[in-house]
């Protein structure tokens, strides 16, 4: 929040996931746990105090067979803009210690461990539950710590951590151009682990704000959505899905609302 | 001779039975500590709070202490600025009460944080549109006031102002007071509404958002109303307790009689601003998020619909109806039942901003969120309260608390 929020973003990295294609297979989570040093429990089947920057939630339609039908919705950080654009997202505006931040240069939400005291206000803030608490002490079996990542650091007990679009591929690509003197990134010169992983690419990433970028076309699908627009938290991260089950499963509504009828201030600023 | 430890004309119990008081809570202090001990040692992993829930028992205790510590700025707002002498006969234990709510409240932060000794980056790294930082920095300083505060009558323990310096010092502090009071009223009315805006600024909680005005939303006033409301309650009650505990009447009625017709007119413009608030919340700020009324009430023991009818009506109005009535006040029971059901509902107000919150599912898919607080949760969460006990029978005990207690025991 230190820097000036009155010029336009030059960069605006989202995501855009096609639910349609998405098999639910995990392959995003496995390699962001390799990829980002995300410690696990000995024991992972409490979901709630599990960490992990990006997670598969499976959504039914609620009907019984033979009509019932499965959604599998990866869910990472959204990287919120928040409202009006200005980098005011629910967890950046209430963090204490400005431990959590909003680059108005790529507009990723990032996140300072080292300066993280552990108030979990953000956590509270997120409606998403995209952050995640350190409740133990990081320990990889001994073996495994040979295979940690140098780029990501690990995180200590007692701080949040969450998804940060893997911005160290950001800052590798940016080295990389910067040294063979160019200013802008090929769409493919960063791409976060997950993407890269998805094995149906049901996940595509860029600037959502470069024409040249592919989600910047698949953003204004006419089956694109994002979580809980109506409350204005202005998410880079997309959804397509053909079905109105799954669109409407994306936000809340009122028993003679419809999610496409529905004019919110947050689909105009979209 | 030297000069005895117990202010002269009053009766106290014997060194045993004071002893053995203070040992049996000093016993339940002890646990508190060993927990907390634990806690700093072994981490959070030591409560049963979770991602879903990182605000918890803990949140609840220190906006609960901190809105019932509120009789402190609140009556000495009335003592000091306003001018109703008459409370001077409890203005000194309603700020050891606010001590010791804003202490324990400190204490409670200082182990809810995941890395207590970076507590400090709060001030040092700011983040200015932080409600948490101006409550961090409004408590802080709210809390040397109180220190101040509390000073002169520390030393208006017989022994210590038989020493000259410290005589003078605690007359001169008595003079400056009103200073104290009102920058307590100014530092009071932003923290208190802070808290507030803790929960009120969450506009990704449909339960908890509300709109407002500038950069407040309206729980931030909200918070503060019901402070000075029900923290002088609060002052009644925990008095009153004293008084059965050590058999004497140590405040005239008349004093607490006003303290509670104040309270009682606070609470009732409160409850009927509150009504209003979450009026407009139910019927327009949350449809326009795509939530009714009862998508936030479940047929679970505690949040159901029952808990926003026993905030409002059953600890909001009826306290407020009993106590701005001439006969309710003068009623001992309805008295002592209505400041009750007053820091009751204030409690019940802290604990839905803070843990229902957390349990009410925001998407549509999501099951409720429900938790209950570990062992060691609970233990650290009575450790204010033991430690309380024990600041005020010592306080009871060696200094002249209640100026009106030797007149209304002669027989001592």
């Amino acid at each position: 929040m230190k820097e000036s929020a009155t010029h336009e973003t030059a960069r605006r990295y989202g995501m855009v996931i096609d639910l349609d294609k998405c098999t639910g297979c995990g392959a995003c989570m496995v390699s962001c746990y390799a990829e980002n040093n995300v410690p696990f429990k000995k024991d992972e089947s409490n979901k709630l105090d599990s960490i992990n920057w990006i997670r598969v939630v499976k959504m039914t339609n609620q009907k019984p067979y033979p009509d019932t039908q499965i959604c599998y919705l990866p869910m990472p950080c959204m990287q919120c803009d928040g409202v009006g654009k200005h980098g005011h997202s629910p967890c950046v505006s209430v963090c204490p210690a400005v431990a959590t931040d909003y680059d108005f240069t790529t507009g990723i939400v990032s996140q300072i461990y080292t300066r993280c005291f552990g108030c979990r206000y953000c956590m509270a803030a997120c409606p998403y539950h995209a952050r995640k608490f350190n409740w133990w002490d990081p320990v990889w079996p001994a073996d495994m710590e040979k295979y940690l990542s140098p780029n990501v650091s690990p995180r200590m007990r007692g701080v949040v951590e969450k998804c940060s679009f893997c911005f160290h591929r950001y800052q590798l690509a940016r080295d990389k151009a910067y040294q063979e003197e160019r200013a802008e990134l090929e769409e493919n010169e960063y791409q976060p682990a997950c993407v890269e992983a998805c094995p149906v690419k049901a996940m595509t990433f860029g600037d959502l704000n470069n024409p040249a970028h592919a989600v910047y076309e698949l953003k204004n699908h006419k089956h694109a959505f994002r979580l809980l627009e109506r409350l204005e938290t202005n998410p880079k991260v997309y959804y397509i899905s053909s079905k109105e089950w799954v669109r409407r499963n994306g936000d809340n509504y009122l028993p003679d609302e419809a999610p496409g009828r529905l004019k919110s201030k947050a689909k105009a600023r979209h | 001779m030297e000069t005895p430890l117990i202010p002269p004309g009053v009766k106290r119990c014997p060194t045993w039975q004071f002893a053995l008081w203070m040992a049996a809570v000093g016993a339940v202090l002890l646990w508190g500590v060993y927990a907390m001990i634990l806690v700093w040692w072994k981490g959070l992993n030591q409560t049963n709070m979770n991602d879903a829930y990182g605000f918890a028992l803990w949140i609840w205790a220190d906006l609960a202490v901190i809105a019932l510590g509120g009789g402190a700025f609140f009556t000495g707002f009335l003592t000091y600025i306003i001018g109703k002498d008459k409370l001077k006969g409890i203005i000194n234990y309603a700020v050891i009460i606010g001590f010791i709510c804003y202490s324990s409240a400190l204490l409670i932060l200082a182990i809810d944080i995941g890395q207590p000794l970076r507590g400090w980056f709060i001030f040092w790294h700011a983040n200015v549109h932080s409600m948490l930082t101006e409550v961090a920095f409004c408590l802080s300083c709210y809390f040397g006031v109180l220190t101040i505060e509390f000073i002169p009558l520390i030393l208006e323990n017989p022994r210590l102002a038989a020493k000259p310096f410290l005589h003078h010092l605690s007359h001169n502090m008595h003079e400056i007071m009103a200073v104290f009071a009102a920058t307590g009223v100014f530092l009071s009315f932003f923290h208190q509404g802070s808290l507030g805006g803790v929960a009120g600024v969450l506009f990704g909680r449909p339960f908890a958002y509300r709109e407002g005005i500038f950069i407040w939303p309206w729980t931030f006033f909200l918070f503060t109303w019901s402070a000075a409301a029900c923290g002088p309650c609060f002052t009644i009650l925990v008095t009153w307790i004293t008084e059965k505990i050590t058999g004497k009447k140590l405040v005239q009625q008349d004093v607490i009689g006003l303290l509670a017709k104040i309270a009682g007119w606070m609470l009732i413009t409160y409850i009927i601003a509150k009504s209003i608030d979450t009026l407009y919340w139910a019927l327009v700020t949350a449809p326009g998020m795509g939530f009714t009324l009862m998508d936030f009430y479940t047929d679970h023991p505690i949040y159901n619909i029952g808990i926003l009818f026993a905030e409002i009506v059953l600890c909001g109005f009826l306290p407020a109806l009993i106590l701005i009535t001439r006969r309710g006040r003068e009623n001992g029971f309805l008295l002592i039942l209505s400041v009750l059901l007053a820091v009751l509902g204030c409690s019940i107000n802290r604990w839905v901003m803070v843990l229902q919150v957390m349990a009410v599912p925001v998407f549509s898919f999501e099951s409720w969120f429900l938790y209950s607080p570990s062992w060691q949760e609970v233990a650290t969460t009575i450790l204010p309260v033991a430690y309380g006990v024990i600041l005020i029978s010592l306080a009871h005990r060696y200094l002249p608390v209640f100026p009106q207690e030797k007149e209304l025991n002669p027989a001592n």
